[in-house]
């Protein structure tokens, strides 16, 4: 990499408190021009927190921004943009039902000039997605494209304002390992022709792989920094976890009979992701079964199976050897079926209910919350109680709407819902995402507890980390379709994303660089 | 058989284009608040206060024009009240929706009693007279049915085309689409989806209010209580049936001014003067829960409709 | 500026906002009676002493609030579940149809039986009236909340239609007017010699179990949860649709309550300005109520009382009567950003 002095953009001392917690203490760093910095730390760490201070979306208790040597006004959220910054966040904002260049034009001319100039911006876009090897069709609808691609309209988007200096949020997290090196070419494309490149990412092989210095955040703190070349990922995990957060100890555990069979199930497609095509699975006892694949790709129809919300269109399920004709989210839960969704401000809990009526939502109508039809508020307030207790639930108590809890306290509370009948079957739907390093190991804990009394997990997760850690066997879907079976360390991540890609039983053989 | 000779003369279509024009107006101004994210129930009230504020405005001895403008800037008075409450402070649209009609429809009775206290039947003013385009006026069935309406009508028209152009060939159009697709893809680029929403509702009510004023100004040249009856509601519908389009709209409501003025035919006829006139009457409500039926499936609703953007939430 | 939700908000941050709220009402009420040449003090005096100021005055007030408790408790249900039934004056009438056609004689049974089956009835009518506009929702996805306004124009003219045909009654001296319902038919007064029905206790009681319902049944529990979070409702394994046509007949059938009341309780006959858009007001009624079942009592109170007290004064003091609505109006925008500003606060960013 070519080394260059100039200096290009420079935190100073930025700290940021929400309330008690401090998300960011006195954090400085510095970026060069033509370098890329990788931003590591853990969820929680205060990364996120930093970029929206950057951007004007919150304002900085202390400290400040400079950008080409320029203090930028606090709270703009213009002035970063405008002083040439652009960036792509980990939650895509693109608005699915307009076009790529819509999304792409977006906000970049005044708003009072009297036209778009579409034929100039098409032109524009398609030269910037050739230099960059960024393959995107511009009048494709966004709600069709594929995750991958979406991501390269976000980086169009920063591209086609000239930024200077480009943010990616966790890039790597949708893709698939060959995306990810995709991904790179086109950074490394972009440092060529003069660009800086802060890569916020929690994923150390990445890091060593694409930056040229690193500098590491924890509990809100700068915990290190270092160039590339000078350090390893060892000392770099030291950084970013300290000597506190211990993963769990995960022994390999002999497989039981099958507890749940998906038989040739097939599902309609939900709205541009694909249903499940010809899927057999069997869920068996004493085994977390690993489920990778990229966001879309069918895992929501097969977890809506697994838990109820579906009926194969084609295909049977069975529970145990009993072929099910009834499976709603009842049958589910009273069958021993514990459901973590993959969402849970959204499907898992409902904001405005209390933490006891949050407790109850999948047992109120039955025996001991309810008799007849009328609750019993006494039995439920005892329930919710317990598993705050047990799981560790941080809130000022039962009464409290969950809406005020953290993600990791929320995701608790499902555990312990989903988890205190000891159940022969679980589903965890992306049981960590957003969750912080100590929230993790909670959670995985909790399910290889699970496993360890007999039952059957089904781990869903896009993190193919996560995936080859704790999974006694592993799956990947692609478009719907199901790959076979492979043990814990018979695949490198490389060999798991052709499956990824859909390309898994293509006979060509492709060697990958990892 | 003298049914399908009424849909072939000029002074029938001249009728539904008549008709149609108020609805043009409103059905535009909820458009525009339903593409940025705003359902605006205060549609019906914002057309009662127009309808008086425009009339009043001539009566008290303005041009014609200058009334139709009063209106427009009482209706985004109501505007910027519904969307401060909508928009910045995210509360519920239908609760506020209906707040502002109830507020602009009592205000509007309140200022009529304040204003005219002894009158038993309200005064007329001199209402816009149609206009007849040279040539254009002189073709065959068209020129009779679009060509001889009065000048409010013609901007109705022209407001759909300005409408749609920007809508899709601005910037500002754009912004405005996406702030009713994604706020958080608008405030990424920073633009001010607080700002845009709010514009697009005053902006909306304004022409709602002007579609109010079009029934006392050049549908009929006087004010009277329940006069909007309901046509708001209908507007809402016409929003949805026109899959939030302006041109797709307009057809909608001439579509539905097209049944409306073939019914008010059909009850002079002979077959007509045997069912209740009621029936007639309900005609086009029912017409517009129909319409809603049959559009519903492939409804493309602006994905962020109704939810309310907070900058910066945790 | 940016809204940030307050975990544990303080008493002064629960009272002070609505507090404001009703104040800033008066404020403007009073300014607007100033315009029109009043003196706003003797405005409000008038208004409260019209309202509440002699027995009269309260019989006529709790007379008022009757049918306003019904509708306000169907609002209220539905806008519980997030169902947005604004066709409260069509269920009203619906109700109020079934009483005259029911009640004028031609039910054979004992006269004991009549009241109760006159009410049961009712209650139907209103539910299936209901049920169009919530079958058009779960079934083809329309709103609901266009089709219940346009039923209320559609069942308008239907009543319309029926007074001026069938229903006419013979002696009516060709006034579009229903025959008179029996004396069996009709609500016995609370208390004798007191201008007041036992359509209020009835009211009140309809209240007490629907609040019994919201807070102790599995029906009131599924209701809140589906009208929260639809999404996380039906995960949990709640049938939404369901949930949602059962809200649907409970809260049209309360508010045909409303119409069977008025009918049987006050009026007598059916007319087609048997409601003063008690239908709508009730949207008010329960807003300001927060939802509340038991608190849509007082709100009904307090409306009827604005709406009684404002026909007085108009009387002696030449403000249009329409003030009342304003200050309806008006109360419910700002106590809807009240009650947001208790559990919120606005933070400059």
């Amino acid at each position: 990499m070519t080394k260059d002095a100039t200096e290009v953009l420079r935190l100073n001392r930025i700290t940021k408190r929400f309330g008690k917690l401090t998300a960011n203490d006195a954090v400085s760093f510095s970026l060069n021009q033509g370098e890329v910095v990788a931003l590591l730390g853990e969820n929680g760490a205060g990364k996120t927190t930093l970029m929206n201070i950057l951007f004007g979306q919150y304002t900085a208790d202390d400290g400040t921004v400079e950008v080409f040597g320029e203090t930028l006004p606090a709270g703009n959220s213009r002035a970063a943009l405008d002083a040439g910054v652009g960036m792509v966040h980990q939650h895509f904002t693109l608005a699915d039902n307009m076009t790529v260049q819509e999304n792409i034009t977006l906000g970049v001319r005044s708003l009072f000039s009297a036209s778009l100039d579409r034929g100039a911006a098409r032109a524009r876009i398609v030269e910037l997605s050739e230099t960059f090897q960024l393959a995107v069709s511009p009048e494709a609808r966004v709600g069709n494209l594929t995750v991958g691609e979406r991501q390269r309209v976000e980086i169009l988007k920063a591209l086609y304002r000239d930024v200077r200096i480009l943010i990616l949020d966790e890039p790597t997290a949708v893709l698939t390992p060959q995306e990810v090196d995709d991904l790179f070419v086109t950074l490394k494309q972009a440092v060529a022709n003069g660009l800086s490149i802060i890569f916020i990412s929690h994923k150390l092989h990445e890091v060593m792989a694409i930056a040229d210095r690193v500098v590491v955040l924890r509990h809100g703190k700068l915990s290190g920094s270092a160039r590339v070349q000078d350090t390893d990922t060892t000392s770099l995990a030291a950084m970013m976890m300290g000597t506190d957060a211990v993963p769990p100890v995960i022994a390999t555990s002999a497989a039981g009979e099958a507890l749940f069979e998906l038989k040739e199930v097939s599902t309609p497609n939900i709205g541009t992701a694909p249903g499940l095509k010809s899927v057999s699975l069997a869920l068996r006892a004493n085994q977390i079964i690993g489920l990778a694949g990229v966001s879309g790709n069918g895992q929501a129809a097969l977890a809506d199976v697994v838990g109820g919300l579906r009926m194969p269109a084609q295909g049977h399920v069975l529970l145990g050897s009993e072929v099910l004709e009834k499976w709603t989210p009842r049958v589910a839960v009273q069958n021993g079926v514990a459901r973590i969704p993959e969402d849970r401000h959204k499907t898992g809990t409902i904001a405005d209910f209390d933490l006891t009526e949050n407790a109850i939502l999948e047992q109120y109508s039955t025996a001991p919350f309810s008799k007849k039809g009328w609750l019993n508020w006494r039995k439920a307030r005892a329930f919710a109680d317990g598993i705050i207790e047990k799981y560790d639930v941080r809130c000022p108590g039962a009464g409290t709407r969950i809406r005020l809890l953290s993600g990791g306290n929320m995701q608790k509370l499902i555990l312990g819902r989903v988890l205190e009948a000891e159940p022969q079957i679980v589903l965890a739907n992306q049981p960590v995402r957003g969750l912080d390093i100590g929230a993790v190991n909670y959670v995985h804990s909790q399910l290889l507890e699970a496993r360890d009394r007999g039952a059957s997990v089904l781990l869903i997760s896009e993190d193919l980390d996560e995936i080859m850690t704790l999974s006694d066997v592993i799956y990947v879907i692609a478009d719907g379709r199901l790959s076979p079976a492979f043990t814990r360390g018979e695949m490198t991540p490389a060999e798991l994303g052709i499956w990824m890609a859909g390309q898994g039983d293509s006979p060509k053989e492709v060697s990958y660089a990892s | 058989m003298e049914i399908i000779d009424i849909l072939f003369t000029a002074s029938f279509w001249a009728a539904a284009i008549r008709i149609a024009s108020p609805l043009i107006f409103a059905t535009l101004g909820e458009l525009i608040c339903e593409r940025a994210g705003v359902l605006n129930l205060g549609i019906e009230g914002i057309m009662v206060a127009g309808a008086f504020a425009g009339w009043m405005a001539v009566y008290s001895g303005t041009d014609l024009w200058t009334g139709v403008a009063i209106a427009m800037f009482v209706g985004m008075a109501f505007g910027l009240l519904h969307s401060l409450l909508t928009v910045p402070f995210g509360l519920s649209q239908h609760v506020v929706g209906l707040g502002v009609t109830l507020l602009a429809t009592s205000s509007t009775y309140y200022a009529y009693r304040l204003a005219l206290p002894e009158v038993t039947s309200p005064p007329k003013i001199d209402a816009f007279q149609p206009l007849e385009i040279p040539l254009l006026s002189e073709i065959p069935l068209l020129g009779g049915a679009l060509f001889s309406q009065t000048p409010f009508t013609y901007l109705a028209f022209i407001l759909v085309l300005v409408v749609s152009v920007v809508l899709y060939r601005t910037p500002l159009g754009l912004a405005l689409r996406a702030a009713g697709e994604n706020p958080a893809a608008v405030a990424a680029q920073g633009l001010p989806v607080t700002g845009l929403r709010m514009g697009a509702v005053i902006m909306g009510s304004g022409l709602m209010a002007m579609g109010g004023a079009f029934l006392t100004m050049s549908a009929f040249d006087s004010f009277f209580f329940e006069m909007v009856n309901g046509r708001g509601w209908i507007c809402i519908a016409l929003v949805v049936f026109g899959a939030w389009r302006p041109g797709k709209a307009l057809m909608g409501a001439v579509l539905f001014a097209a049944f409306d003025a073939l019914q008010i035919r059909v009850q002079q006829t002979s077959f007509g003067a045997e069912i209740p006139y009621q029936i007639f009457l309900m005609m086009p409500y029912i017409l517009s829960i129909l319409a809603l039926v049959m559009v519903s499936r492939r409804a493309e609703v602006p994905a962020a409709l109704m939810v309310p953007f907070n900058k910066g939430e945790r | 500026m940016r809204l940030e939700a307050i975990t544990q908000p303080s008493l002064l941050r629960k009272m002070v906002p609505p507090i404001l709220a009703l104040i800033t009402t008066v404020i403007f009420a009073s300014f607007l009676a100033m315009i029109a040449g009043a003196n706003p003090l003797s405005v409000l005096g008038l208004i409260l002493k019209g309202a509440f100021g002699s027995q009269f005055a309260i019989l006529e007030t709790l007379n008022r609030a009757t049918p306003l408790i019904f509708t306000g408790l169907a609002a209220a249900v539905a806008f519980r579940a997030k169902f947005w039934n604004i066709g409260a004056e069509a269920q009203l009438y619906a109700g109020a149809l079934i009483t005259v056609v029911l009640g004028t004689g031609v039910l054979p049974w004992p006269s004991f039986t009549i009241l109760p089956t006159l009410a049961l009835v009712s209650i139907l009518a209103g539910a299936v009236l209901l049920l169009a506009p919530a079958l058009l929702k779960t079934r083809f996805g329309v709103d609901e909340v266009v089709t219940t306004l346009l039923f209320n124009f559609i069942f308008l003219l239907f009543i319309s239609m029926l007074l001026e045909g069938p229903l006419k009654d013979p002696m009516g001296m060709g006034w579009p007017k229903s025959a008179r319902l029996i004396a069996e038919a009709r609500l016995p007064r609370l208390v004798d010699g007191l201008r007041l029905h036992w359509g209020f206790a009835l009211a009140v009681l309809s209240a007490i179990g629907i609040w019994v319902i919201q807070t102790r049944s599995t029906l009131g529990y599924e209701m809140r949860a589906v009208g929260l979070n639809k999404e996380a409702a039906a995960f949990a394994g709640i049938s939404v649709n369901t949930v949602l046509v059962k809200t649907a007949l409970l809260s049209g059938g309360l508010a045909a309550l409303a119409g069977f009341s008025e009918v049987a309780g006050l009026k007598g006959s059916l007319t087609l300005d048997l409601s003063p858009g008690f239908g709508y007001t009730g949207i008010i009624v329960a807003m300001l109520a927060l939802l509340n079942p038991l608190g849509v009592i007082i709100a009904a109170l307090f409306v009827a009382g604005i709406f009684v007290g404002a026909d007085s004064m108009s009387r002696a003091a030449d403000v249009p009567t329409y003030l009342a609505d304003i200050m309806l109006a008006t109360a419910l925008l700002l106590m809807v950003l009240a009650i947001m500003l208790t559990r919120f606060r606005v933070v400059r960013d």
